[in-house]
């Protein structure tokens, strides 16, 4: 259990990104958070991540309180970061070496098929295409089997297909060994379609507006009738937490939206 | 280092396109050639033809015939070996007085804050310019001589370490951070690979400057090496001699920067550089992908 308290995080140069957030993930949920750009959705993952300290309040994993980097929580970004000087399968093996060679190897090899990549193991990172990047970086996440895998917007650079194809890759993965998931995404319909739960967030503070709990069986169809209509829900509620300069152009209009 | 890990020396863009690349890259260097070759040609028939003076600038047949003199003799053995055992000597300390304060100031604020001024300070000073003290302090021997190379090596090396370090990529640091990498893991595994390719380009730039530093540091009496060769070749004149120890400069600048390049090459292979760069040459930077 993933568990935040009142977190709040305000950077040196004073922005405040996010104040008393209070959130719960059980095991194996899939929590989206989506919301409007700069309302602190990668200061989020990142506090979770360990990469940032939390400047108030308690994250907690299974009731122990996090400092850094934890072994059971991954993160896989929007870009792909994979180590050009590292083959794919250098790549995806970074976090295996206190494994025996054989172990290590057997592991790649498996999240190499696990992917759609079998053969791909001996190229260099720049041999790949966004799409196959970006799954090589969910894998490199994925074989140290972490119970918590934190991504934020890790589709938002490829076209819609892509996007699709690695969504669905993600619910495969993800029935492996069913880690938390928490999704950070711009496209509502991502969240939607994968999560248990969806929460919006609003900025000025960063601060959780609602959480949407979605209730429908998976596979969910992209155009079903519940959908759409908590896909309308969503928007209101993200037009309404929009500040008011920006709700003129309304958040449907722009493309990843 | 592991198979999975290291950098790995075998594989990858498929054979065909290797060979086609090999050609080409053998094409242009006989295209390289071509100028140095013309030039000479040209110059000895002009000479040969009497429109021009070969007295000061000897024609290749002459320039030739002294180098095959200097040979025969085993003197041209013995100055090349002087001069390049400075320079080892030299490159040497330069290189590790200028990683090791590359490093420091790059890893550690305080220590950049501290020394950087006053190493850039320094820097501003022409490196001929210590030639009297160093005689004063090191002597007229080898001891000055190797300093003075030192000294003109470290600052590239530095400057470039200093860089390479401090321009890692934020963002894959984190990678290594996310999987929990101590202070030596992430400088092994993230941070030395990171800053490869430019330590190359600095190790080169100072090797250059080196054989820059070894001429002038034989211009202050050394009895042997190319440079003696020169101020020899000066008093006596004789400017086959002159021109003869210059061509071997070259040859010996060209070698060493190659097998530096070359050396390096294995362990850069999986750089994202367009095919005309020339190799070692600092990549493009480039989203990490
Ligand atoms: N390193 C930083 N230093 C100072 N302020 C920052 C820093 N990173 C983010 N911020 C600020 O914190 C707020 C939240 O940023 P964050 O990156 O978490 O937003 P986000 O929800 O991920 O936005 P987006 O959807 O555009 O990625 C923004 O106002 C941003 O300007
Ligand atoms: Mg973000």
């Amino acid at each position: 259990m993933l568990s935040l308290r009142h977190v709040g995080k305000t950077y040196p140069n004073g922005a405040e990104a996010l104040a008393g957030v209070t959130l719960e993930v059980a095991p194996g949920e899939i929590l989206a958070i989506v919301g409007g750009s700069g309302c602190g959705k990668s200061t989020l993952l990142r506090l979770v991540a360990g990469l940032e300290g939390a400047s108030a309040g308690r994250i907690a994993l299974d009731g122990v309180p996090l400092a850094g980097p934890h072994p059971a929580i991954g993160i896989v970004f929007q870009e792909p970061r994979l180590l050009p000087w590292l083959t794919v399968a250098g790549n995806i093996g970074f976090g295996l070496t206190h494994l025996s060679r054989p172990a290590r190897e057997a592991r790649i090899a498996a999240a190499l098929a696990r992917i759609g990549l079998p053969d791909y193991g001996g190229r260099w990172p720049r041999e790949l295409s966004g799409g196959q990047a970006q799954r090589v970086a969910l894998a490199r996440a994925l074989v140290v089997e972490p119970r918590v895998l934190l991504l934020d917007e890790p589709f938002s650079a490829l076209d819609a297909f892509i996007r699709e194809d690695l969504q669905g890759h993600l619910l495969a993965l993800w029935s492996d060994t069913r880690p938390t998931l928490v999704l950070v995404t711009h496209d509502i319909e991502e969240a939607l379609v994968l999560a248990d739960r969806v929460v919006v967030m609003q900025p000025k503070p960063g601060r959780i507006t609602q959480v949407l709990t979605i209730d429908l069986p998976r596979p969910r169809a992209r155009t079903g009738a519940d959908l759409l209509h908590l896909k309308q829900q969503v928007l209101g509620l993200l037009r309404h937490a929009r500040p008011a300069a920006a709700k003129a152009n309304a958040y449907a209009a722009s493309p990843a939206a | 280092m592991s198979h999975v890990e290291g950098l790995p020396l075998t594989r990858g863009v498929p054979q065909r396109a290797d060979t086609r690349l090999r050609i080409r890259r053998q094409g242009r260097w006989l295209l390289g050639l071509l100028v140095p070759a013309g030039a000479a040609l040209a110059w000895e028939l002009a000479v040969r033809a009497g429109l021009a003076n070969g007295r000061l600038m000897p024609p290749p047949s002459v320039l030739g015939a002294t180098l095959l003199d200097l040979a025969q003799g085993g003197d041209l053995a013995l100055h090349i070996r002087a001069t390049l055992a400075r320079m080892a000597a030299g490159f040497a300390l330069g290189v590790l007085a200028g990683t090791a304060l590359g490093v420091l100031t790059g890893t550690f604020a305080g220590v950049r804050a501290a020394l950087d001024p006053t190493l850039q300070a320094l820097r501003a000073i022409p490196s001929i310019a210590w030639v009297p003290l160093f005689i004063l302090w090191f002597g007229i021997f080898e001891a000055s001589k190797i300093m003075l190379i030192a000294v003109g090596v470290a600052f590239p090396v530095y400057l470039g370490t200093l860089g390479a370090i401090r321009t890692v990529d934020r963002r894959i640091v984190e990678v290594g951070r996310s999987f929990r990498l101590g202070r030596l893991a992430l400088a092994r595994r993230i941070l030395f690979p990171a800053v490869l390719p430019h330590y190359v380009v600095a190790l080169r730039s100072g090797l250059g400057l080196g054989w820059m530093f070894v001429v002038a540091a034989e211009f202050m009496g050394a009895s042997e090496g190319l440079g003696y060769l020169l101020v020899d070749g000066q008093q006596l004149g004789k400017p086959a001699q002159i021109l003869a120890a210059i061509l071997v400069f070259a040859l010996l600048g060209k070698l060493t920067d190659t097998l530096l390049v070359a050396a390096a090459a294995p362990f850069l292979r999986w750089q994202d550089v367009a095919q005309d760069v020339v190799p070692g040459e600092p990549p493009r930077r480039r989203e990490p992908c």
